[in-house]
């Protein structure tokens, strides 16, 4: 039975143009391009030093490629930096875990309303009334995400001291504080067990379902990646060696070589 | 069941009234000797103001800046002026434009932070203690082209009635203290605390969130200049009543690093706890050395062995302790109320096996 889609797949939202990045003379990726479509949950995938990590931190713009460019909505973005897409409404997860350490979870996710929070430092000083209303709507916000984690129970807890696969789930959380139109995950799965990573699997989809984020995920476990993605690109030495769905991509044998080594 | 927010708990405004009763009831009417008033009391508020300023700069944003009394002088300094030169903006206006020149210099001072991190910024911040006390030095135009160097404070007046006596400066610095405080407090604990300490914790991340960092350090760095300024002026007029820029030397910008890393980085009530730590521990020790002593050890050595407790402490602290007294004092809180807890248990325990 095909599932009915809340959301329909639409038109390429994200597209990553003939990217180069090299450092010294290493070259991480080489001449990628690919693109994402709105409310689609896309994956890229690739054995390890493949590039993921550096091409979901140049779409970010926390690495600036050496060639070609990323547009959003069609128009190539300039002077990328992870602040500029932050505001055009991409939010993002990191493979080593980024959150703020000392702070509690609801802090943590708080930090995520930034964008809506438009009152300055003298208004919140002051607590001016509509500084209130404001933090009301932020904390509230971020309550309804909490208990969509269903994580309520730790949300006063420093997150420094919660285990990792509650981490994982506390910056999923910020990310989605944001609002953003695409999230890219960085390895949400990575180091979680298996009924850790069923959970993980479930909000992603849940979230591309109730609210039509579109998600960008970079994941190891293909059996996974397979499961919940619309369309997978797939990453070897900085190089695009295969796109599209999940079915396509496994009969790909360029993919197959990759993933389990051909014989030369 | 919808969260409720508020700003200030239950708790928070019991221990506020508290606070206030204390110092602004319990404390004039039982203290009378002067000496408190003029030697703790007001340098104690006035530090304490210039520690909040390094906790929002250190604690809360994570900088490492050292050269709170550089920022002091020229808040000091500032406000002299004014009161000299402007006398229309009366003893309020000029402490605040006062803190505002500060802030001036805290921005262009905190603009290295955005490329150097760590202890290679707490060097380049070092440039605003030698720069500020060079210029103030330099330029005769700042005292006033007093050839003596120290020049007496103007006496304070507010709204035409003089706050000369040291019961009334200790309100008038309490009065300041308490606003500021209050102030700081909010925006710790608002959206602006929330994007201080993501830029503390993990930059990169906050970046992603819409955290601009230029902004927020820029910012951080403002204001805790704002509060040296102001603190330096209050220093200056109620405690010293003297300016000269030697009192505003780098040994003052260490005391306060003190008084930061003592009292708890990235809390308020830290800096109160730490700046009343080393104020009164020469105090204690000097009694000690008199009293019990009765002045068989010489006035020098017990002052080096301030020095040795300090720096032990220091490294005590940072060790077992990093969020420094106001954590021991949360910890001391919990347990005793658990205490209190098990106690009541035990005591409906006994009321219980009494009726049976």
């Amino acid at each position: 039975m095909e599932y009915e889609r809340k959301f329909k797949i639409g038109k390429p939202i994200l597209e990553v143009n003939n990217i180069s990045l090299s450092f010294g003379g290493v070259k991480a990726i080489t001449d990628t391009s690919f693109n994402v479509l709105e409310h689609e949950v896309r994956a890229i995938i690739g054995p390890n030093g493949a590039g993921k990590s550096s091409m979901l931190n140049c779409i970010n713009g926390i690495y600036k490629p050496q060639q070609g460019s990323v547009s959003f909505r069609g128009q190539v973005v300039p002077n990328i930096t992870p602040n500029i897409m932050a505001q055009m409404g991409l939010s993002r997860t990191f493979q080593n875990l980024a959150l703020f350490k000392r702070m509690s979870v609801l802090d943590n996710i708080l930090v995520g309303r930034k964008l809506h929070t438009k009152t300055n430092f003298l208004e919140v000083a002051l607590q001016l009334p509509k500084v209130k209303k404001e933090e009301k709507l932020n904390r509230e916000r971020s309550e309804e995400i909490i208990s969509f984690l269903e994580i309520e129970d730790i949300k006063d807890t420093p997150v420094g001291k919660l285990p990792y696969g509650l981490q994982k789930k506390v910056e999923l959380g910020r990310a989605l504080a944001t609002d953003s139109t695409i999230i890219l995950l960085d390895e949400p799965m990575a180091g979680m067990n298996v009924e850790e990573k069923r959970d993980m699997c479930r909000f992603i989809l849940k979230v591309n379902d109730e609210l039509g984020t579109t998600m960008v995920l970079i994941e190891h476990d293909m059996g996974v990646v397979m499961d919940i993605s619309d369309r997978v690109v797939v990453l070897d030495y900085g190089k695009v060696i295969g796109d599209g769905t999940p079915d396509e991509v496994r009969s790909n044998q360029k993919v197959i070589d990759a993933y389990l080594g051909v014989e030369h | 069941m919808k969260p409720v927010f508020m700003t200030y708990t239950k708790k928070d405004l019991i221990n506020l009234a508290v606070c206030m009763f204390l110092s602004v009831l319990i404390i004039p009417s039982f203290i009378t000797t002067e000496y408190w008033y003029t030697s703790i009391l007001i340098p104690w508020l006035c530090l304490a103001l210039a520690t909040i300023g390094q906790q929002i700069v250190m604690g809360y944003t994570g900088q490492l800046a050292l050269g709170a009394a550089g920022f002091m002088a020229a808040g000091a300094f500032a406000m002299f002026n004014l009161i000299l030169r402007v006398p229309d903006l009366g003893f309020v206006g000029s402490l605040i434009v006062s803190g505002l020149i500060a802030a001036a210099f805290g921005i262009l001072f905190g603009l290295p932070s955005l490329k150097v991190r760590g202890i290679y910024l707490m060097v380049a911040t070092l440039a605003s203690q030698f720069f500020i006390i060079w210029m103030i030095d330099k330029f005769g135009w700042f005292k006033n082209y007093d050839s003596s160097g120290i020049i007496t404070a103007q006496d304070i007046v507010i709204l035409g009635k003089p706050f000369t006596t040291p019961l009334a400066m200790y309100f008038v610095c309490l009065a300041v203290t308490t606003v500021l405080t209050l102030l700081a407090m909010n925006m710790a604990r608002g959206s602006t605390g929330r994007n201080w300490m993501a830029v503390r914790d993990m930059d990169i991340a906050a970046e992603s969130m819409g955290v601009s960092l230029l902004r927020t350090k820029v910012q951080a760095f403002a204001i805790s200049a704002f509060y040296c300024g102001v603190a330096g002026a209050l220093f200056a007029f109620c405690y010293l009543k003297s300016l000269e820029p030697v009192a505003f030397d780098i040994k003052l910008s260490f005391k306060i690093l003190f008084m930061c890393i003592l009292g708890g980085l990235g809390t308020i009530n830290g800096a109160f706890i730490g700046a009343a730590f080393i104020l009164l521990f020469p105090v204690l020790l000097n009694a000690i050395g008199n009293n019990v002593f009765h002045g068989a050890i010489d006035a020098t050595i017990i002052s080096s062995i301030e020095q040795v407790i300090f720096g032990g402490l220091m490294i005590v602290f940072m060790i077992y302790e990093p969020l420094g007294m106001a954590k021991l004092w949360e910890n001391l809180k919990q347990k005793l109320s658990l205490k209190l807890q098990s106690s009541n248990v035990k005591n409906l325990k006994s009321s219980l096996s009494k009726k049976s």
